[in-house]
């Protein structure tokens, strides 16, 4: 950031300082968005679990949601069906029946709008256990012990669309910790366990968020899709002071590259989740989450257009 | 290329090697799924099932089916257990599957799973019972017929045949399964009276013969067999008669003057 010469030293100190003083209520406030996708997470668990073994419906004889994230179904009415699960089906040589389809429609088109890997940061269980590895690491002195690509992830997508077609069965499916937990607390856990065990392990003392920002096909799928989200963080540029905080507690810094959130005045790589934790923790107030259509790109010369990267 | 623009081959080699890391982890895992998928060839399913590998395939793991039976029939199989991963399975000894007219399982698949040609719960085939005569009360001569009181499609899938027996003038009343009825439900599992059930449901490839057709039941044929194998009518070139039709397997039997 040195080529940033606006931004004072003593600016992003004081920032800093201005974070480490919050207490009491402002300290709760910077755990809301945490605090909601628990909720959001659990919730959407507990009505699975609530349909399932307490029959809990919505009127009579109509079931709450059933089924799991797999496919489900709301009200006894509006199917949803997880696409990348129907995509690998697809590849896997079998086109669904239509309740399908429409379903991964409807998923699909919803991700779109608000954002694809919102299913990470506000839907998924595994990102319970891994957000508490990356919690616990940032407390930890622990040392990577190998780096990976974090478009690694998007080699394990292509991987299990092309051993669907090998196999005859959706690939990942069949080895998915996400699915392993969801099913397994809907329907019961067997050793599933063991998975999230394993992924735990490995985001602690292997690499920081390992497994959600570098290998998780599911994650790459939904990156893809988050390229054309409508809600996203907004970034002001005129009172950020660079502090640098934000990119501290991102599970995918890279997408909180400040030179270019400058240029476009809002976070745009799919790979933000809008998990809200630098909403959330920005002494400043630069970044707050809007609507896409509401953030118009600053005035910036476009450098982007000339230079090649 | 590679002088010219480092940052090009710089692409390439990563990409070189994301793609070897890919391939080393597809073949672990593609292993993985091959065992998986193998698991437990006893796995019963619920009524419409496709085959077994349509079924995999197509069965997206959500467990509506397992919602909507009103008898928890049906359980989602858990990680690492020995059914295949995520899917529906019924085990009749526990809880059969009681043959609901409307088939609620079947109508809550979204993916086709169960598959939707299935209009008569009674056209299901689950499986098959298969009775072990050695510990079947009623081939010992004990009067029990439980399965045959039980089942729904009695005197079609099982019927009782008697057969006299020597050292009394009782008879024995033997339960026998057929094939073309069994819907494979297992509520004759349920019911078996034994410490271990003499009647099991099985899945039709583990238990069913198939003679082939080189074997000829004459008695079932509405014509003399031979009669398909009369010579064919003389050629006009006159050359040696041919033999008309052939049934597989009759023409070593007939051809070499045996
Ligand atoms: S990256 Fe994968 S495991 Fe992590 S939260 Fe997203 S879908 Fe879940
Ligand atoms: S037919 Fe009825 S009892 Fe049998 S598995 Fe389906 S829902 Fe359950
Ligand atoms: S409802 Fe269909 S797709 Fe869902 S678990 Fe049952 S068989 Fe599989
Ligand atoms: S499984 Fe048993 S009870 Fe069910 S149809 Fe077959 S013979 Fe009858």
């Amino acid at each position: 950031m040195s080529e940033l010469p606006q931004h004072s030293r003593s600016a992003a100190e004081a920032s800093i300082a201005k974070l480490h003083a919050r207490t009491g209520m402002s300290r709760l406030l910077g755990w809301r968005h945490l605090v909601l996708r628990r909720l959001s997470q659990f919730g959407i668990l507990l009505l699975f679990f609530g349909t399932a073994h307490w029959g809990w419906q919505a009127t009579k004889g109509v079931p709450l949601l059933t089924g799991n994230l797999s496919s489900s179904e709301f009200l006894g009415l509006i199917p949803m069906a997880d696409p990348f699960a129907v995509l690998q089906i697809f590849f896997a040589g079998h086109i669904l029946k239509t309740e399908s389809l429409i379903g991964a429609a409807l998923v699909l088109g919803f991700y779109a709008l608000v954002g694809g890997r919102v299913f990470c940061a506000w839907v998924c269980p595994v990102n319970a256990v891994t957000d508490l590895a990356g919690w616990m690491r940032q407390r930890l002195p622990i040392p990577t012990l190998f780096p990976l690509n974090r478009n690694m992830r998007y080699f394990v997508l292509a991987t299990a669309l092309i051993l669907s077609v090998v196999s005859g069965v959706a690939a990942f499916e069949w080895v998915s910790p996400i699915g392993m937990t969801h099913r397994g607390i809907i329907f019961g856990m067997g050793m599933g366990f063991l998975a999230l065990i394993a992924i735990f392990l490995f985001d602690l003392l292997i690499l920081k968020n390992g497994w959600c920002g570098h290998l998780c096909p599911m994650g790459a799928f939904w990156s893809m899709v988050g390229k054309t989200a409508q809600i996203r963080v907004r970034f002001d540029k005129d009172t950020c002071t660079h502090c640098g905080e934000c990119a501290r507690v991102c599970p995918e810094p890279q997408v909180l590259n400040l030179k270019k959130l400058e240029q476009t005045g809002c976070v745009i790589p799919g790979e933000c989740s809008n998990c809200g934790r630098c909403t959330d923790l920005c002494p400043e107030d630069s970044l707050r989450f809007a609507l896409r259509p509401l953030i118009h790109r600053p005035a910036v010369p476009k450098v982007r257009a000339t230079s090649p990267e | 290329m590679s002088v010219k623009n480092p940052a090009r081959r710089d692409f390439l080699v990563k990409a070189a090697q994301g793609t070897a890391v890919a391939a080393c982890g597809g073949l672990l895992w593609d292993y993985l799924l091959r065992q998986e998928v193998r698991a437990h060839p006893y796995a019963l399913r619920p009524p419409g099932a496709l085959a077994e590998g349509d079924f995999h395939a197509a069965c997206i793991k959500c467990g509506q089916c397992v919602n909507a039976c009103p008898y928890d029939t049906l359980k989602l199989a858990g990680a690492g257990g020995d059914m295949p991963i995520g899917t529906p399975y019924f085990t009749p000894r526990e809880i059969p599957c009681y043959l609901c007219p409307d088939i609620p399982c079947m109508k809550a698949c979204p993916t086709g799973a169960l598959s939707p040609e299935l209009e008569d719960i009674n056209a299901s085939r689950m499986g098959l019972a298969v009775i072990d005569l050695e510990n079947c009360l009623s081939w010992k001569g004990l009067r029990c017929e439980i399965c045959h009181r039980e089942c729904p499609l009695k005197g079609r899938a099982i019927v009782l045949e008697a057969h006299p027996r020597g050292i009394s003038k009782h008879a024995m009343f033997f339960p026998i399964v057929h094939s073309d009825a069994c819907t494979g439900c297992g509520i004759c599992e349920k019911a078996c009276p034994t410490t271990e059930a003499a009647i099991r449901i099985l899945p039709h490839k583990l238990v069913q013969g198939k003679i082939g057709d080189h074997y000829r039941l004459g008695w079932t044929e509405k014509s003399e067999i031979t009669q398909d194998f009369k010579p064919g009518a003389a050629t006009e070139s006159g050359a040696p008669l041919k033999p008309g039709k052939k049934a597989p397997g009759v023409d070593y039997l007939n051809e070499g003057g045996l």
